[in-house]
């Protein structure tokens, strides 16, 4: 599905987008599938799915650690492709992946491989704008969403220029900071959101974890909230993971009513 | 400034540290050439760092291999290596940026050790991530450290060595982008960093350029160097680049030129590695099919990373610079012999580059006159090397 239609029909619905992250491969391949079922299930809007990367300078300890675990469990390119062809769900998938991976496929046989899957967006923390003319031009032909991040310290007309380029939904990260649960989301979100001219929808994520978060960042005015060490955490237990991912998924789609 | 050697360099960061890296580059465009800037540089490059070096005549491996070999001696600034020509540079400029706090990562803890001095003498406070495994094998540098008061966070992910710092160094940056300098120690990382350290290290090669006129009439034949990242050689090589001087970078050979879908048994990016993405520039890098970085492997910690500036994998590419590599066993005799014929101890990872004229020697390809960049002094590798004999 495309990240465009799911948000028309929230839009009609009057509801905001709950974004949820898991890293493919954690704990073990074979999980994921019931794990994306289990947040789909419970409410999730959207699925990013991480391809896992041995060095993932944008992430906290939280999805290292949920990183490291996939990979020693088997997790690879070819595996990533074959398990999401395999999914069942009706909801966009997106990729998060940092870029030497998508480098060293070939940018355009990545890209082909994730439209191939049926994946319709790609996030790419360490790829800034000014490096990517080329993938977004491969995207474009293969129609999936470029979906590009701003920080609290992006300049205006650094924001201008990503949000002329963006597709799919504009990735606002909350705070100067790696992934990972926070206590407190930052005031200047709502600022940030404020100053960001575009039809795109807006979508926050680092740091929130919870449902106060959520209803903070809706009445701040973001279309979505993307939640991913909260679930993270929760796989990590080995607690009762399904029903609590569906419990907390649940509370937080609430938040986004 | 153009972001690009050839294919390699860039910017492949995070968007909270475009930012930082911007203001990075306009405030050394601004204060290079400043009087105040360059005057208090060259101040502190003589008076604390002990520069000029020498370039000394090495008469007894001289007369061993039958050629002319001097030896630049890094050795001898100021805390044991060239890592002061690029600190005293960066936190010069980081005090007129007007930052507060520097950060910096370190494979052999000689960097390190450079960043708490610079950080000491210019009152910054200081935080240094660290590999744990090269913890464990430069301990003497993580006290040195911490006497000059820097903190030293001790790495546990991935490889556990300079990789996995730089990882550790570039999350706490993008977390404190406003009053922080993130201190690089070699030509790696995203533009502008690789500019800015070769030209603070080429101090190196503008002093040999001058000496060794003085004493030969002309330049050498060969410049030999190792390469880690690549700064020592980056600093020695670039004066000569449009110069008639053979450039050897010398990398890490390891244990043997092997690798599995984990681990490189070496550290020969240049020599063996594939294009790729790592720590914000496109380089050579170790990896595997997929991608994934591989942990590398050198008895010297100093050279122990899985990729290289982009500059030098330009050079290389274009047949500028010859990509060598030395095994683990032949820097260690080298180690040793240096320490007898000439009374110079060598860092384990300087030893790289006098095996590989010690092996070469022989087959012409060095000329008659060789410079080897003697990078730093052996004594942080003293445990290693007892370790290795019990
Ligand atoms: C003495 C010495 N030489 C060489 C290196 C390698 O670094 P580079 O390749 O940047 O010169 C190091 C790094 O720690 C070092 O301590």
């Amino acid at each position: 599905m495309r990240i465009s239609q799911k948000f028309e029909e929230l839009k009609d619905k009057n509801e905001k987008a709950l974004i949820a992250y898991v890293c493919a491969g954690d704990p073990d391949p074979d999980t994921t599938p019931s794990i994306v079922n289990a947040l789909v299930e419970a409410g999730a809007d959207i699925i990013e799915l991480g391809l896992p990367f041995s060095d993932p300078v944008a992430d906290g300890p939280t999805i290292q650690a949920a990183t490291c675990r996939a990979i020693e469990a088997g997790m690879n390119t070819e595996s990533y492709f074959e398990m999401i062809k395999g999914l069942e769900v009706n909801v966009p998938l997106i990729c998060m992946t940092y870029y030497n991976l998508i480098y060293r496929q070939g940018s355009e046989n990545f890209v082909k491989k994730c439209a191939d899957a049926g994946i319709s967006g790609l996030i790419i923390p360490d790829l800034p704008l000014h490096e990517a003319d080329e993938l977004i031009e491969i995207c474009k032909e293969e129609g999936i969403d470029n979906i590009f991040l701003v920080a609290p310290n992006t300049s205006d007309q650094r924001l201008d220029a990503i949000s002329s380029k963006s597709s799919g939904f504009i990735y606002i990260v909350s705070k100067l900071g790696v992934t990972g649960e926070g206590k407190n989301i930052s005031s200047n979100v709502a600022g940030l959101l404020d100053k960001i001219n575009s039809d795109l929808p807006k979508a926050v994520g680092f740091g929130i974890s919870n449902r106060k978060h959520v209803e903070e960042m809706v009445a701040a005015g973001a279309d979505a909230v993307i939640v991913g060490s909260a679930f993270v955490n929760i796989i990590a237990s080995k607690d009762n993971v399904i029903s609590r991912l569906k419990e907390i998924t649940k509370d937080l789609k609430e938040g986004c009513r | 400034m153009n972001h690009y050697y050839g294919d390699y360099g860039g910017q492949y960061v995070p968007e909270i540290l475009m930012p930082p890296l911007q203001e990075l580059e306009e405030a050394y465009e601004q204060y290079k050439a400043d009087p105040e800037f360059t005057s208090q540089l060259n101040d502190y490059l003589e008076n604390y760092a002990g520069r000029s070096t020498p370039l000394y005549y090495a008469k007894n491996m001289s007369a061993k291999y039958g050629i002319k070999i001097y030896l630049k001696r890094e050795d001898l600034v100021h805390g044991g290596a060239h890592k002061l020509n690029n600190t005293l540079g960066q936190a010069l400029l980081a005090k007129f940026m007007g930052k507060k706090r520097l950060i910096a990562e370190t494979g052999a803890g000689q960097h390190g050790t450079a960043t708490a001095m610079v950080g000491a003498k210019l009152g910054f406070e200081t935080m240094v991530y660290m590999g744990s495994k090269d913890v464990k094998r430069q301990l003497p540098n993580v006290y040195r450290m911490k006497l000059m008061g820097t903190e030293v966070v001790s790495v546990d992910t991935g490889s556990k060595t300079m990789k996995d710092a730089i990882n550790e160094a570039l999350r706490d940056w993008v977390t404190n982008v406003g009053d922080t300098h993130y201190l690089i120690g070699s030509v790696v990382g995203p533009h502008p960093f690789p500019k800015i350290v070769r030209d603070f290290q080429s101090v190196i090669g503008r002093e040999v350029k001058e000496q060794v006129m003085k004493v030969e009439g002309r330049y050498p034949d060969s410049i030999v160097a190792c390469a880690g990242g690549g700064s020592n050689a980056m600093g020695i090589f670039y004066p000569f680049l449009d110069d008639e001087v053979n450039l050897f970078a010398v990398e890490a050979g390891g244990e043997k030129l092997r690798e599995d879908d984990k681990i490189a048994y070496h550290s020969a990016s240049l020599a063996t590695g594939k294009e790729g993405i790592l720590h914000g520039a496109r380089t050579k890098v170790l990896q595997n099919r997929d991608g994934q970085i591989l942990e590398s492997t050198s008895v010297a910690a100093g050279l122990d990373y899985a990729g290289v500036g982009p500059e030098l994998a330009r050079l290389s590419e274009t047949g500028r610079v010859k990509p060598c590599y030395i095994t683990d066993m032949e820097a260690l005799e080298a180690f040793h012999e240096l320490s007898r014929l000439e009374g110079i101890i060598p860092a384990l990872e300087s030893a790289h580059a006098i095996a590989y004229v010690r092996k070469m020697a022989d087959h012409g390809i060095l000329g008659d006159t060789v410079v080897i960049n003697l990078s730093g002094r052996g004594d942080k590798d003293l445990q290693t090397i007892m370790d290795m004999e019990e």
